[in-house]
């Protein structure tokens, strides 16, 4: 950037901080939403990993419920159920940002935009557990 | 109610001191004082060297925008009484250069806010004989929440990415881009949307969302980029299913 000239004056340009995320909470929600995406890599990587244990058959399975049941295993796990669900809902939350609509020149309400979101989280999950708890 | 209130006010001579600091000055406490007239009562009694922006007094200029505790206010609309027992802290708005005090250098706001667009396009102008553009109340009140913006550039001090990568557009330009997009009487989203569709435009934002938050006219800047990412995505699919579909 050029020095100060008579009609370019000197300023002080403030550095940010690497911790400006820590200084407030709407910073430190923004920063663990995004950080949320590591988890819900994880969950993808475990989903492909017990594809592949079935694909390989019973007693594989078996051993990767098994290291499943580690300890470490299961609260990695928690902390992640704990992320995805956070993840889920501050998105959906946020959907009606990214939408604008309307109904005979009126905005539709943030919370018919977000609704259907839920209703269809509520029913795929639904479906899952009735699959898997069936038998 | 205590009679007096102290104010930590940033100091900033550009011709004497390496870095800003800060400068406490005892003021009356008067509930109906806001932060402003705190200030104005420091430069008229105190000391008149304190310098800083303003003009309105009514949150329609959208010059006193200042740091209070921290946070991006209009000091014409916080009330010092709200910060009581104190001290009130006034600094200048973050993310820009500090000219001198409380004032900051927005001139990089300025150049970003014409390269946007800010203004009706038409493909072709209508002669003056052949009358106004007309407009219905329904069309006029879809972008009406983002013509309220005064160019106060409180988003700018709340937007950590800005702070970050000055080259970023930024959520006041963005919102009035989509306020003449919205506007029924525009042609010229496709000549907006080339310039904000590159890197430092809407994709540089990461949607923290804190513009909205500390907008004093609630113009939803956050709401405003959203929508124009929507936009951005839809023409692209748009031009990749129908490369011969000029736009």
């Amino acid at each position: 950037m050029a020095g100060p000239t008579e009609y370019l004056p000197k300023t002080f340009r403030p550095r940010v901080s690497t911790y400006w995320w820590l200084g407030r909470w709407s910073y430190l929600k923004f920063i663990l939403r995004e950080l949320s995406s590591i988890f819900i890599a994880w969950f993808v990587i475990l989903t492909l990993l017990q594809i592949s244990a079935l694909k390989r058959g019973p007693a594989d399975y078996v051993q990767l419920q098994e290291w499943l049941r580690r300890p470490i295993l299961v609260a990695l796990n928690a902390l992640s159920l704990f992320f995805v669900v956070f993840h889920t809902v501050t998105w959906f939350n946020l959907a009606p940002k990214a939408m604008s609509i309307r109904v005979r020149g009126k905005p539709v309400s943030n919370l018919l935009i977000t609704a259907p979101n839920y209703l269809a989280w509520l029913a795929i999950s639904a479906a899952v557990a009735w699959l898997l708890l069936r038998g | 109610m205590a009679d007096r209130i102290t104010l930590k006010v940033t100091r900033y001579d550009p011709g004497r001191d390496h870095e800003p600091g800060f400068q406490t000055y005892e003021v009356p406490l008067r509930k109906d004082w806001v932060v402003l007239d705190a200030l104005n009562y420091v430069k008229d009694k105190v000391d008149g060297s304190l310098s800083f922006r303003w003009s309105c007094r009514m949150g329609i200029c959208g010059s006193c925008g200042m740091m209070v505790n921290g946070e991006p206010k209009l000091t014409c609309a916080t009330f010092v009484s709200e910060y009581m027992p104190g001290p009130v802290s006034v600094e200048p708005l973050k993310h820009f250069p500090i000219l001198r005090d409380l004032i900051v250098d927005i001139s990089d706001f300025l150049e970003k806010l014409t390269k946007v667009k800010p203004w009706l396009i038409r493909e072709e102008e209508r002669r003056v004989v052949d009358g106004e553009y007309l407009q219905t109340p329904e069309q006029a009140d879809t972008f009406r929440q983002f013509s309220m913006c005064i160019n106060c550039l409180l988003c700018y001090a709340a937007c950590p990415v800005y702070g970050l990568d000055p080259l970023f557009t930024g959520p006041a330009a963005i919102a009035l881009a989509q306020r003449y997009n919205t506007d029924s009487r525009d042609q010229g989203t496709n000549e907006r949307l080339d310039i904000l569709s590159q890197h430092d435009g809407i994709w540089g934002c990461t949607f923290v969302g804190d513009c909205t938050r500390v907008c004093p006219k609630h113009v939803d800047p956050a709401g405003a980029i959203q929508q124009y990412k929507l936009t951005a995505a839809k023409e692209w699919i748009k031009s990749l299913l129908m490369p011969w579909g000029g736009r």
